[in-house]
């Protein structure tokens, strides 16, 4: 018991290491699709891959939406996330390549379990959501992560409403 | 893992649950539930070292005594820079006289033998104030590197022999070890003894795991991981180190799992299409059962002491509240009416409590509350407390606590179910999750 105030130091002494997390399947697209089309950059000054690309993955996180937020304790979808979903929607009907991962997550806010089953029905609402908007279910999936990753690390509303969110993870596209 | 202990010998003669002879004096006992606790004052000389090996071994033998019997806020050490006399004899008369004068009123005295990789103990226990020999003391055997669990096998036949409360001593804890910021936490399972000594992992940092629990022998273990990239239930040989996932349907995630008494079931939390339901599984066939079906968030699952029920959580009600059901489904009676959220139940080993994590007004609480929802009592209050494990007494908790920012980082605590005694268990990184072992054979 005497030692502990030395493991709560090299906790800290990680923490000022911290950076953002990528979301877990995010990387991967991003990079497959740049790497692919690389020597066809040229054309109309649209890099493929790239933020202006808008097939891309980037395109997808940056221009479409790539994911919605919740309120406190709750899975329902609000008009801004249903209006992004929309957005999300159109995208994968456009873009049949890709397939999709939702990822649901919760505030810190909550025990462990409970917030496992929150952020599925987090995830659950936003696929449910994109299915009704005629995205095949076979390409959807829907895992959540509970409190376990969240982007946001400060503990007040500002950083737990970024926290409650429903993640709409690209896979596939240009090299599947 | 080989048991270390070999044997359990009563070579000293019978250890006896009486008390010393009639005396007008009060005898040697602490009443846990007594409202204000002066820890009792006690001494445990370096043990005697019978063999030339034994030296280091006498003196490390006695100070995990020391360590576990102060640990539970009960006994104070009076320090030997105190003692007047020495033991130079296991077998010698003591003199009272000479610890009564230092206020010393119990006094655990200890022999210690190393014969290669073979260790024996011996100890006795004093009442000084009576005047009188508690029992007739008793001796371990074992190896070397076993040690530490005969220490506290010594410990807990004091513990239990002075308070009249179940060993819990010579327990394990397994946990999930955490290092990192908040946004990039490494997590990995790891088995300790129940005081942060002899911490091995179980896995390595690739990949979440969650919420390890014991089985009902302490050989094995079950826990979640995001091994496939969605959460599944494990269940892990300890001595080998061998996993193997347990059955589930695409599309699913399955996570929450505890073991029934018997070992042959597994309670988990099920969530498919965003509904997350209680079920039971055979742990050999697994052939699983649905118990309960709401559209509400169900999980949590805790069977009683005797395997006829299962306490959890629901949030049928609009907010997280605690329900009693039969093991095998049905009905469910909601046992938790206070302010705020429960979650996290955990049924004591002595089945008259159950100790939860409350959620109110912005604080967490580990608590406990009687099967029938009266005599709630909170422990603790924090930023962030949860999951509490029961140590093998039903006696003691053993929970996490996160600090809050974002240097947050997270750490075991335990506590006395009188709220008493709330202290960190020292651990070489942060942790979190933990589940308290049976008492070890």
């Amino acid at each position: 018991m005497k030692r502990f105030v030395t493991s709560g130091l090299l906790v800290a002494a990680l923490a000022v290491g911290a950076c953002t997390n990528p979301d877990r399947f995010g990387a991967d697209g991003t990079g497959a699709g740049a790497g692919l089309t690389a020597g066809a950059g040229a054309n109309k000054g649209i890099i493929p891959g790239s933020a202006n690309d808008p097939t891309s993955t980037v395109f997808f996180q940056q221009s479409v939406g790539d994911r919605v937020l919740f309120q406190v304790d709750q899975s329902n979808l609000t008009a801004e996330g249903r209006a992004t979903l929309d957005g999300q929607a159109q995208w994968l009907l456009t873009n049949t390549d890709y397939q999709a991962v939702i990822e649901g997550h919760a505030d810190e806010q909550g025990t462990r379990e409970y917030n496992l089953a929150l952020g599925a029905r987090r995830a659950n609402a936003a696929q449910e959501y994109l299915i009704s908007k005629g995205v095949p279910a076979s390409r959807l999936r829907v895992v959540s992560y509970g409190k376990e990753r969240p982007i946001e690390i400060c503990s007040n509303e500002a950083c737990y409403a970024k926290n409650r969110r429903a993640v709409t993870v690209l896979a596939g596209g240009l090299t599947s | 893992m080989k048991p270390l202990i070999a044997s359990l010998c009563m070579g000293l003669g019978l250890w006896l649950n009486t008390t010393a002879p009639a005396q007008a004096q009060e005898p040697l006992r602490i009443i846990i539930d007594e409202a204000i606790i002066e820890p009792l004052p006690f001494a445990v000389p370096t043990f005697q070292a019978e063999s030339a090996a034994a030296g280091q071994m006498a003196n490390d033998l006695a100070r995990v005594v020391a360590a576990d019997l102060t640990g539970t806020g009960l006994f104070r050490e009076i320090p030997s820079s105190s003692y007047i006399s020495t033991v130079s004899d296991f077998n010698a008369a003591v003199r009272y006289a000479d610890w009564k004068a230092i206020n010393a009123q119990a006094l655990v005295t200890g022999a210690v033998n190393v014969q290669g990789n073979n260790l024996n103990v011996k100890f006795r226990l004093y009442d000084v104030f009576s005047g009188a020999e508690l029992g007739s003391g008793l001796q371990f055997s074992g190896t070397v590197e076993g040690w530490r669990r005969m220490a506290h096998k010594v410990a807990d036949a004091v513990y239990a022999r002075i308070t009249g409360e179940g060993p819990y001593f010579d327990s394990r804890v397994v946990y999930v070890s955490e290092t990192g910021p908040k946004d990039d936490r490494k997590k990995r399972l790891a088995i300790m003894d129940y005081d942060g000594a002899n911490v091995q992992y179980l896995t390595d940092s690739g990949t979440i795991v969650l919420a390890p629990r014991f089985s009902p022998t302490g050989d094995r273990v079950l826990y979640t991981s995001y091994e496939s990239g969605f959460p599944r239930i494990y269940v892990l040989d300890i001595g080998s180190v061998q996993r193997r996932v347990l059955e589930s349907a695409e599309g699913t995630m399955s996570f929450a799992p505890r073991f029934s008494p018997s070992g042959q079931t597994v309670v988990f939390s099920l969530t498919q299409g965003g509904n997350t339901d209680i079920y039971s599984m055979d742990i050999n066939s697994g052939q699983s059962v649905r118990l309960t079906n709401t559209p509400a968030i169900e999980t949590a699952p805790s069977y009683s002491p005797d395997g006829s029920r299962i306490v959890f959580e629901s949030d049928r009600s609009g907010t997280q509240q605690l329900y009693v059901m039969p093991a095998t489904g049905g009905e469910a009676q909601r046992i938790s009416f206070g302010e705020g959220r429960y979650g996290t139940p955990v049924w004591s080993p002595r089945g008259d409590l159950v100790a939860f994590t409350k959620q109110n007004k912005g604080r967490f609480h580990i608590g406990v509350m009687r099967l029938d929802g009266s005599q709630e009592r909170l422990l603790t209050a924090s930023f962030l407390d949860e999951g509490p494990t029961w140590a093998p007494n039903g006696r003691v908790i053993m929970f996490a606590r996160e600090t809050q920012g974002a240097q947050g980082s997270s750490t075991l605590y335990s506590v006395d179910i009188s709220g008493r005694n709330l202290r960190p268990v020292r651990t070489p990184a942060g942790g979190s999750d933990p589940s308290w072992s049976p008492l070890q054979k």
